[in-house]
């Protein structure tokens, strides 16, 4: 056989494999879209569950699994920040600090499951928190934590040092060059590296099944007070989400509807995590095109 | 011109804010280490009191196939023999990876070095998301085709390591597809170009030259696909079937680490040993992903020594 035959024979297997995989994916997108999206209706999407018989929504899950997303990001965006900051513009280059970017890096490795029952062990045990939304949150700040800071201190990395050049030029101190030149100009990434994560932490399950609860107890969406149990906001309340739900009635096997209620829960889910990647293109581009003038 | 040396020799106040701020994102930086070393502090704390608390013997427990801990098996001790789950979870993570990395690198190779037009435009973009689909879904799609699937073909309840390979193996494809792309597209260009300067056809260039060159960048992202099969909870518990047997077939039910896991925390009591055993398991997970991390690291490490070379 010469070479030219094995390279064509070669080139057609490869055509083959991508061909095979590319339809594996699609198959996997099309089952989703196609089981889940008929199953999305204006009631199903804010109508209660139903444990017992068929005809339930999803409108609490929905909700707690955006309210958990904004708490999470809110409580991980801050520390994230700094510790990118601080590994970019002040860490000095030796073993402490790589010490301390192979801990990040472990701790980004960390099976989720493991990061769950350790936000079990400690917010919900130990801090007496119980299933809450917070114990939620802090375990999805946990699993959270070292994607962002990484995305943020790439970020930083990215922006060149005759920016900060002109910043010490202008006599700004570090800090000041950091928060009013750095960080702005690499606030589009940014926010692409959050809106990514925030995909991630919206589908995540086996973090919260033991912190923020399997259970979504009936919510009273006109009461807004946040120390009241029953009000949406309160953080101390049971809430189970979209992810968690979708495993529950899939593993419990009581509810009569349960296949078609989780096919249109992964179809929102999908279409969620879809959304968040166009969300973080567009923005990324948008701003990046707004704050250099291009 | 006392204000003036006043001035001087206090701090000016941009001194200040520059120190506030250079301690508040150390401070940041030290949670977040904090919280690793919490992490495996608690995790530790509690897998070990099995041994430690409950005298259970190591070698028993990893060896052991009997898994039941509320009983007293024939030897006086409590059943907590993990081998069951650890081979479920080894044998699943590796054939998965099996599978997964000859489609994961065809690919790969087909969307840098065959048709990169078409890859950057259509593969690229589709892999990336797919790599964000919640593992959830995964499990879902096992438990609706998969399993069935497997019942049809190898019969038994469909239920088991084969099901589970194979929703791993979907899971993992796009993230170890990704992985191989960006290690290929590492490879400089010029290596390709030489090589096909000598006369060698496309396939040999791909074969000899630019697959070679990026061995450590593909070995790290099958490494990666393995530590993430090996930590998958959920996707897994739903289609293996959750029997704490040694799996004699990949048809039977059989358990992982994580299955059993995320099965029993919630119903076992806190610091009885039936609990105990339960974060012994986690334990293993936890060096478990320690150890694909340092294989990553030690991959990484050689293939910078062989590219200086």
């Amino acid at each position: 056989m010469n070479a030219k035959r094995t390279d064509k024979i070669a080139t057609g297997i490869l055509y083959g494999v991508a061909a095979l995989v590319v339809i594996i994916l699609l198959a996997l997108l099309g089952f989703i879209l196609i089981e889940g999206v008929p199953k999305i209706s204006w009631h199903f999407l804010t109508a209660p569950a139903l444990a017992f018989e068929a005809g339930g929504g999803i409108g609490i899950q929905l909700f707690n699994s955006f309210y958990l997303l904004f708490l999470a990001l809110l409580i991980s965006l801050p520390i994230s920040l700094g510790a990118g900051i601080y590994l970019n513009e002040y860490a000095p280059q030796n073993t402490v600090t790589s010490l301390i970017r192979t801990t990040i890096e472990i701790l980004s490795s960390l099976p989720s499951v493991v990061v769950g029952l350790f936000g079990y062990l400690f917010f919900v045990v130990q801090f007496k928190l119980g299933f809450s939304i917070l114990s939620g949150a802090f375990a999805l700040t946990v699993f959270n934590l070292p994607i962002l800071t990484r995305s943020i201190e790439e970020a930083l990395a990215n922006i060149s040092d005759s920016q900060r050049e002109a910043g010490y030029a202008l006599g700004l101190s570090r800090w000041e060059t950091v928060t009013k030149i750095v960080v702005p100009a690499a606030l589009p990434s940014i926010i692409t590296g959050i809106v990514l994560s925030a995909g991630r932490i919206f589908g995540e399950a086996a973090a919260l099944i033991y912190t923020a609860g399997q259970s979504a107890p009936a919510l009273d969406f006109s009461d807004w007070n946040p120390f009241n149990i029953s009000s949406p906001l309160s953080p101390l309340r049971p809430a189970e989400t979209l992810a968690v739900h979708i495993w529950k009635i899939n593993s419990e096997g009581i509810m009569p509807d349960a296949k078609a209620v989780s096919a249109g829960s992964s179809a929102v889910l999908i279409i969620a995590v879809l959304l968040f990647n166009f969300l973080a293109r567009w923005l990324g581009k948008r701003l990046y095109k707004h704050l250099t003038a291009e | 011109m006392d204000k003036i040396r006043e001035s001087l020799l206090k701090k000016s106040l941009a001194s200040k804010i520059e120190r506030r701020g250079k301690a508040v994102s150390l401070f940041c930086l030290a949670l977040i280490v904090g919280v690793v070393f919490l992490i495996f502090y608690f995790v530790a704390s509690r897998g070990l009191a099995t041994f430690f608390q409950n005298h259970i013997n190591l070698w028993q427990f990893l060896s052991g196939t009997e898994w039941n801990p509320g009983t007293t098996g024939a030897n006086g001790q409590p059943d907590v023999g993990a081998l069951p789950m650890i081979v479920g979870s080894f044998l699943i993570t590796i054939l998965s990876a099996l599978i997964a990395t000859p489609f994961a690198i065809g690919t790969a190779v087909f969307m840098t070095e065959i048709s990169p037009r078409r890859g950057a435009k259509v593969l690229r973009p589709v892999t990336e998301l797919l790599v964000g689909i919640p593992s959830v879904v995964y499990g879902f799609i096992g438990l609706q085709v998969v399993v069935p699937f497997v019942r049809h073909t190898f019969g038994g309840s469909g239920y088991g390591i084969l099901s589970g390979t194979f929703v791993l193996f979907v899971m993992i494809l796009p993230t170890v597809t990704s992985m191989s792309a960006d290690a290929l597209n590492a490879v400089p260009r010029y290596y390709r170009e030489a090589s096909l300067a000598l006369g060698a056809t496309r396939w040999q260039t791909i074969y000899k030259v630019v697959l070679r060159a990026a061995i450590p960048g593909m070995l790290t992202a099958i490494v990666f696909g393995m530590a993430r099969a090996f930590g998958e909870a959920l996707a897994v518990q739903m289609v293996i079937g959750n029997a704490t047997l040694l799996p004699h077939n990949l048809v039977s039910p059989a358990s992982t680490l994580t299955s059993i896991l995320t099965m029993g925390i919630g119903n076992t009591v806190m610091g009885s040993l039936q609990n105990n055993a339960l974060w012994s398991l986690a334990m293993i997970l936890l060096l478990m992903s320690l150890v694909f991390n340092l294989a990553i690291r030690y991959i990484g490490r050689k293939g910078k020594l062989n590219n200086e070379r």
